[in-house]
């Protein structure tokens, strides 16, 4: 974590969705789907979150924008409480803080024009039509589309690429603070997805802009966050900032994830052991550390208790936190590195 | 929450024309317009719906008045160019001024049960949960029976004559009506765009009527459309079954039940209230048909 004072603070946001079945269709389990996570965004910086597809990720970025009630957690926009007494309500917060989608077809509405999805957020808060309208056409020029080509278009008539960047636009309109790009360029070819980043990262410059980016794709973050946080199944398993991830990874299953990561260089191939089976299923997660059940270093301690989210033994307080119970300096012993 | 100004200081100046492409229900139209089949059904169905409405004036002989000695001419005769009914009414005013009564016991219930299924199947849909299941568990209960039958045991109940047949078949409407809105509404909903509203700020009112209802309209139409031709042939059965119209009145369901009996004498005269049923609902049917192609966008090129 940084010395500025964090723009976005969670603290123990949990959510538990119920599983209904039977005959009187009760509630026969409990899917950990986000199980007591914790962050922190600095303002300015981009925290990129990774991890397998069900981990959590997707239900973590709309637990932030309340599109899904928490179960448990604080929730902290620029230092006031969401929800609380004096703090501020989940309008104000959504104003501040807006979020693009992984379908660019589906997140817009196919019967609004490009101008009108862009202007109507502005317009239900009560910005007058024609200045809304104008904002909606700087906007489309800002991402890249010529305003007089595209503003009167409707999404089928866009490649994906293009309603991606409507969506970033759309997100704009508001004027927020943070912006949440989950999956956002995970459906685009890869020259269209480092077109929509870079102009992310212009956009960001330009807007003062904070961005918390979730993707599975590991080279898209590690390109442009400036913190990572890996999740697994629900929970949290390391923190850092960007270098110390990808470079000194402290948990075992960031490692197998980053050797799994495609590379075209013949020397970093992969020769560290593969990751094998599928996430366990998160309606009944292992005790103690998640990740016992698939790691090679798993031991008594690990199916005891939970590892706390914490510089390792022996390290000096650093930024770069991990859950794991086995050393580091014990795990490369092990691996005979 | 920052000025805001701040965007539009940067921007381009405002656009004064901006070379448009068309509107949604513009391409709708001109899909419309590309298909032959769709125009010729509906110019017969306008031409069916005129010849109603315009009775008086395409038909000068009284649809209820026969003459005992000119019962059952046979087609093209002389005054009678479709002959005459089994009391000797001219059968050309009588299928016109019938049109009316079926129309409306066509067109009547579909709209009702529009209005009354459409706003249930919103709701469920967008509310779901609790809701939904209530709203929707009360409409299976109808689906137990069939929808003649159901039609049959209401007007049963409520009494014979046209007003109550309608309010029958709206009745047995409502619950396919609402089950279409429900499943296109709860489709709707969980679109990433109606997320991306409520993470704007939008109220549950606001997206409804904004998001919701402009892209559930257009497939509940389509269905209605394609119910139409259902309630003309329940309503006409209706009448058939001596539960709707009431003679002397002319209605096409009671024309054919009367001219039953003079099937061997007249075949071709006791065939045209049916004829008419048939053509109308197959014309309300492809109509139907093409406006759900001509309403798909992806399908649009």
């Amino acid at each position: 974590m940084s010395d500025a004072p964090a723009l976005l603070r969670v603290e123990g946001l949990t959510k538990h969705f119920p599983v209904h079945g039977g005959p009187l269709n009760r509630r026969v389990a409990t899917v950990r789907a986000v199980d007591d996570v914790s962050l922190a965004v600095a303002a300015g910086e981009t925290l990129g979150i990774v991890g397998e597809s069900g981990c959590g990720k997707s239900t973590t970025a709309r637990l932030l924008m309340r599109l899904i009630e928490p179960d448990r957690g604080r929730l902290l926009f620029d230092g006031r409480e969401v929800g609380a007494a004096g703090g501020i309500d989940v309008t104000t917060l959504r104003r501040q803080m807006q979020m693009v989608f992984q379908d660019s077809y589906a997140s817009l509405n196919p019967r609004m024009t490009i101008l009108g999805s862009i202007a109507y957020a502005p317009r239900m808060h009560g910005l007058a039509a024609r200045a809304a309208d104008a904002r909606a056409e700087a906007l489309l020029d800002r991402v890249g589309l010529e305003p007089r080509q595209f503003a009167r278009r409707y999404p089928h008539e866009l490649s994906g690429g293009q309603r991606q960047r409507v969506n970033i636009a759309r997100a704009l309109a508001l004027q927020p603070r943070l912006v949440i790009l989950d999956e956002a360029v995970s459906a685009l070819d890869k020259s269209v997805a480092a077109q929509v980043l870079n102009l992310l990262a212009d956009l960001k410059q330009q807007f003062n802009l904070t961005y918390l980016f979730i993707s599975h794709d590991l080279n898209v973050v590690e390109y442009i966050s400036d913190r990572v946080l890996v999740m697994y199944l629900g929970q949290v398993v390391e923190t850092g900032p960007v270098a110390a991830i990808y470079g000194r990874p402290r948990h075992p299953y960031t490692r197998a994830l980053l050797a799994s990561k495609p590379t075209l260089d013949p020397d970093r191939r992969t020769i560290s052991l593969p990751l094998t089976g599928d996430p366990p299923n998160p309606i009944d997660p292992p005790s103690g550390c998640r990740f016992r059940t698939r790691c090679g270093f798993a031991d008594a301690v690990c199916a005891a208790r939970t590892p706390p989210l914490a510089a390792p033994l022996g390290h000096p307080p650093d930024a770069h936190l991990v859950a794991c119970h086995v050393p580091a300096a014990q795990q490369q012993a092990i691996h005979g590195h | 929450m920052a000025p805001l100004q701040a965007i539009g200081a940067i921007g381009v100046p405002p656009l004064t024309s901006v070379p448009a492409s068309p509107g949604y229900w513009r391409g709708v139209w001109r899909r419309l317009l590309r298909d032959p089949l769709t125009i010729g059904v509906t110019i017969l169905l306008v031409a069916i719906i005129l010849c109603a409405i315009f009775a008086p004036l395409v038909a000068t002989q009284d649809p209820t008045l026969g003459h005992v000695l000119g019962r059952l001419q046979p087609i093209g005769s002389a005054g009678h160019w479709l002959g005459t009914d089994e009391t000797g009414r001219d059968m050309w005013a009588r299928l016109a001024y019938g049109g009316r009564l079926s129309l409306l016991a066509g067109i009547a219930p579909v709209a009702i049960s529009l209005v009354v299924g459409g706003l249930l199947g919103i709701t469920a849909g967008y509310l779901g949960g609790l809701a939904n299941t209530l709203i929707m568990r009360a409409m299976d209960v109808f689906y137990a029976f069939p929808s003649i039958l159901l039609a049959i045991a209401i007007c049963g109940m409520l009494g014979s004559g046209l007003s109550n047949a309608i309010l029958a078949l709206a009745l047995v409407f409502v619950p396919p009506m609402t089950r279409i809105a429900e499943t296109v509404t709860t489709q709707c909903r969980g679109l990433d765009f109606v997320e991306a509203a409520r993470a704007s700020g939008t109220s549950a009112a606001q997206i409804i009527r904004h998001h919701i209802l402009a892209n559930v309209l257009g497939p509940i139409m389509v269905y209605a459309t394609s119910l139409i031709s259902l309630s003309i042939i329940l309503s006409a059965g209706l009448s058939f079954l001596g539960l709707g119209a009431t003679p002397p009145t002319p209605e096409w369901g009671l024309m054919l039940n009367a001219l039953r009996q003079s099937i061997y004498v007249q075949p071709y005269v006791a065939a045209l209230p049916g004829l008419l049923i048939f053509i109308t609902s197959m014309c309300f049917n492809l109509a139907s048909d093409g406006l759900r192609g001509a309403m798909d966008v992806r399908l649009a090129r």
